[in-house]
């Protein structure tokens, strides 16, 4: 709860200083706050308590989670001073919605009652709506931020109307009481209706196949860091979101109850398998790096959705799972950030060449990109692990080959780029060394190689 | 002391071949490359005066995952046969310069690392760790330093790439449910888990793949010919000397013992398949007119007698294969080594291209002609005794895969001494060709001097491999 607030503060901290005139210190301050923040969650850890009428529960998966997302927050903000240095005057705007945006996140995965969850999707979506258009003069910008906003709000809609029918069926926001009440035998068929709605909408959120077509548009028309921004935290947030909300719902149960668990599970299975293979063979044929890199993301979400099938145990293995993407992620972003920062858009063949003309930022891509594909020693590579440990334990083992071989065509379209960095001649050159794009950079994937070689640091947080 | 000294030894080298910059790279690498070697020698002493020098940590709790490493003949003679052979194959890139040569060297060592790792690996997840890492720094190597159009290499480098990792990846997942039935990937416990039939068949499968490919056995060798002609030699050298060997070694270590029902039920179609490579190879490399391709094909040859061997689940046939992994890893070594000299000299690789080279350099064609003599398996050479062991054990199974197999010494004496008339016979040469100089002789006199001396004394490696092989076989026939 304390995190809340103390982000909160910050973000109204970080308007202030444009009226102070401290424009310069505004990044610097941002994350030494944001630090002061980690370490507060940090001291939360570990206890479990409710505030304000049950309003905001702080859990152990709450605060793993809010940890996460303050750190790539952190890296956010770290980049956005080299990536808006031609709009001195905007930059506290943009820092303070990136921090409201945090905590619209923390606010969705500490959430005790569904209207407190609907504050927060709203608080996130409407940041990142803004943040998406934030190229003023720039019409792709304009067409992203008004896509995302006409299906984001949409898909908020949708949500919202499925909390209605729960609140109809149940009486009570409150999730203690809902999930007391829908272990009954007796449910209006308005709670299960309710609940399709609201994971539908979350579905949207995390761009899952067949609710994805907003994605590669809305991540190629935005500013590079906004992209950053939506493929990472966003991603990470809807998608923890929805295991929170399907786990402490007690829907499993609940539908056990009424022999729905087979068709839930069989819905799970196809959409996970759908997000993976339709992302990554669209994947394969794009040009542009932010595009590739969103449908790579839907991919990303296929996997990720598979940890709804163990949901009694796989808490674990999704914050794994997110972190290692999270990182890779934003290691790959700053290399992007950096190398198309003076282009007019993020084609491949802006790339050529980097292996040649900076050795170290292409190794970070490659490595990042390894991670991505699933290489060891790379986090990315043991969170599939963990991830196909669990789900074949619980004996989905055609699903886990489906996984493998997309796995592999997933190499096809990570190597393009890393063919492009080693393999082809320069065609610009390159002046300057920003630190913070190059501290990210080493930050995030040493990071990454850190989780790879300690992977129990994360994974049993959420014992 | 114990055998993760020399893995440490080898990814430090890495990191120092990397920092200390281009022009002192190659001796750096080759001081580490040394520095492994003498310690593995010194390892090998502890290991036959009784000493134990295995290694077991916990590294992941949950699920568990341990960081073993096992020291037992077998795994210490595909070692040593590993940090043998990267001194030799870096000492032989002596002659060249190579763009950015800190990376180059830094990623030869970080290839042996990982293929030490794999050879010694004792749980299976750290052996699929290795397994993968082995197969980052050859891409690179076949991708940045590598020869011909750069467009082709490409092609070459990535199908190479997703194809060893689609087979790796199915391998993961087998290891994944054999978790499940053992509660652990350690070696000897998955050595213990009982399966049925049907589970050891898919098992049996998803391991096949993997291996298959590496080795490569038909039909999954066709980017095979292609990688070697693109890779650097040092890189080819890497892929053929040692990195296929890991197949080789992971069929003995890993798929028979795990899944033995499946191994014996199906054992005629693994032999068949590995014998069809035999013919397939020998026959294709007849036509070659590229000296690499010629002998990566002659490589497909050899090993797919190799992997027949393997199949044969009795002493004799494991045994041989062993024996001629370590012989077929260092002739051919030496005989790209032979192409890439003489491709210092005549810039070609074409076999037309060439010739007359006897008459200019008597040396180098009687190092050249053992070389040859020696890979079809000559009697008195080291690769003799590893052949005809294989084969004497295939025709134990069946006498038709001995006559079959046998066909590589018919075929491979013919195509490699038409090749040798071909290289070096025939007019003298236009062009000039100097004979070996002190560096290049080292290299081939070594690599000769093993083949010879073991050619007539293999009995300290059999000594050294039996008592591990007899040990796999207990398992294989515990039921």
């Amino acid at each position: 709860m304390n995190t809340l607030i103390a982000i909160t503060g910050l973000g109204i901290f970080c308007l202030l200083f444009e009226i102070l005139n401290l424009r310069k210190a505004i990044v610097p301050i941002t994350i030494l706050g944001l630090l002061g923040v980690l370490a507060l969650n940090f001291s939360e850890f570990g206890s479990t308590e409710s505030y304000y009428n049950n309003m905001i529960t702080v859990s152990k998966f709450s605060t793993a989670f809010s940890s996460l997302f303050i750190i790539l927050t952190i890296f956010l903000v770290a980049l956005s001073h080299n990536f808006y240095e031609n709009h001195p005057t905007k930059i506290s705007d943009f820092v303070a919605i990136k921090v409201f945006l945090l905590a619209g996140g923390v606010a969705m995965v500490s959430f005790g009652n569904l209207a407190m969850f609907f504050l927060g999707i709203e608080i996130l979506s409407i940041a990142l709506y803004v943040l998406a258009a934030s190229e003023r003069l720039n019409l792709k910008s304009n067409e992203a931020g008004m896509k995302y906003f006409l299906m984001g709000s949409f898909a908020s809609g949708i949500i919202l109307f499925g909390i209605c029918l729960i609140y109809g069926a149940m009486g009570s926001f409150d999730v203690v009481e809902i999930s007391e009440s829908s272990l009954s035998a007796e449910l209006p068929i308005w709670f299960p209706i309710g609940m399709v709605l609201m994971v539908i909408g979350m579905l949207f959120k995390v761009a899952a196949v067949p609710f994805h077509f907003w994605a590669p548009d809305v991540y190629e028309g935005s500013p590079a860091l906004t992209t950053a921004l939506m493929s990472t935290l966003a991603k990470v947030v809807a998608i923890a979101t929805l295991y929170k909300l399907i786990s402490v719902l007690n829907l499993i149960p609940s539908l056990e109850n009424q022999d729905l668990l087979p068709t839930f599970e069989n819905i799970v299975v196809i959409i996970s398998i759908a997000s993976m293979t339709v992302g990554n063979i669209m994947a394969l044929r794009q040009v542009n790096v932010k595009r590739m890199l969103a449908f790579s993301g839907i991919s990303h979400a296929g996997f990720m959705l598979m940890t709804l099938l163990t949901i009694a145990t796989s808490a674990g293995v999704l914050l794994y799972y997110t972190a290692a993407y999270a990182l890779a992620g934003i290691a790959a972003f700053s290399v992007i950030l950096y190398v198309c920062k003076n282009q007019d858009n993020e084609d491949i063949t802006n790339f050529h060449g980097l292996g040649k003309t900076n050795p170290l930022l292409a190794a970070i891509l490659t490595g990042s990109l390894l991670s991505m594909a699933g290489i060891p020693i790379f986090s990315g590579f043991f969170a599939k692990l963990f991830l196909f440990n669990q789900t074949i334990q619980s004996g989905y083992i055609a699903l886990v080959i489906v996984a493998v071989i997309n796995s592999i065509i997933s190499v096809g379209y990570y190597f393009k780029l890393i063919l492009a960095m080693y393999s082809k001649e320069p065609n610009q050159e390159r002046t300057g060394k920003p630190f913070l794009i190059y501290a990210v950079a080493i930050v995030s994937i040493v990071l990454n190689i850190v989780l790879g070689l300690f992977p129990s640091l994360v994974l049993d947080l959420l014992k | 002391m114990n055998v993760s000294l020399i893995l440490i030894i080898l990814l430090i080298g890495a990191f120092v071949t990397y920092f200390v910059g281009d022009k002192l790279a190659s001796k750096v690498a080759l001081f580490f490359s040394l520095a492994a070697l003498g310690c593995s020698v010194v390892l090998l002493n502890h290991f036959c005066a009784g000493e134990n020098i295995s290694v077991i940590n916990a590294w992941i709790t949950q699920p568990k995952i341990s960081f073993a490493l096992n020291a037992d003949g077998l795994a210490i003679a595909m070692l040593l046969l590993t940090v043998a052979l990267t001194p030799i194959i870096i000492f032989s890139s002596f002659g060249n310069e190579y763009k950015n040569a800190k990376g180059f060297y830094a990623l030869i060592l970080f290839m042996a690392f990982a293929m030490t790792g794999t050879f010694l690996a004792a749980d299976g997840l750290l052996y699929y760790i290795f397994w993968e890492l082995a197969l980052i720094p050859i891409y690179f190597i076949a991708l940045i330093w590598g020869n011909g159009d750069a467009e082709e290499r490409r092609k070459a480098v990535i199908k190479f790439f997703i194809y060893t990792l689609a087979g790796s990846l199915f391998m993961l997942v087998a290891f994944i449910y054999l978790y499940q039935k053992a509660g652990s990937f350690l070696i000897d416990d998955l050595y213990k888990v009982n399966l049925s039939a049907n589970e050891q068949l898919w098992i049996f499968l998803a391991f096949f793949l993997a291996y298959a490919i590496k080795i490569p056995i038909i039909p999954f060798h066709t980017w095979q010919a292609n990688v070697y002609q693109k890779a650097p030699t040092v890189g080819t050298m890497l892929l053929s000397g040692i990195m296929l060997k890991m197949g080789l070694y992971s069929v003995i270590r890993w798929q028979l013992p795990i899944a033995p029902l499946a191994a014996k039920e199906y054992m005629n179609i693994f032999i068949a398949l590995g014998i069809a490579g035999v013919i397939y190879g020998s026959i294709v490399a007849l036509r070659q007119k590229d000296l690499k391709k010629l002998l990566a094909y002659s490589s497909l040859a050899h090993v797919g007698l190799i992997a027949a061997g393997t199949y044969t689940l009795t002493v004799d046939g494991l045994r041989g294969a062993v024996l001629q992994m370590i012989a077929h890893g260092f002739v051919v070594v030496g005989l790209f080594y032979a192409a890439e000299i003489i491709y210092r000299r005549f810039q070609t690789r074409n076999i037309s291209e060439m010739g007359g080279i006897r008459t200019q350099s008597p040396k180098f064609t009687s190092m050249f002609l053992i070389l040859v003599l020696a890979s079809v398996a000559l009697p008195s050479t080291f690769n003799f005794v590893g052949e005809f062991t294989v084969l004497y054990s295939l025709s134990q199974i069946n006498i038709w895969f001995a006559v079959l197999g046998g066909t590589t010494i018919i075929l491979g004496a013919y195509y490699m001494l038409k090749m040798f008339q071909g290289v070096m016979l025939g007019e003298t040469n236009s062009k000039t060709f100097a004979d070996v100089s002190v560096n290049e002789g080292i290299s081939l006199v070594v690599i000769i001097a093993v083949l010879i001396f073991f050619g007539f004394y293999p009995k300290p490696i059999t000594d050294l491999i039996t008592p591990s092989l007899e040990t796999i076989l207990s398992v294989i026939n515990k039921n």
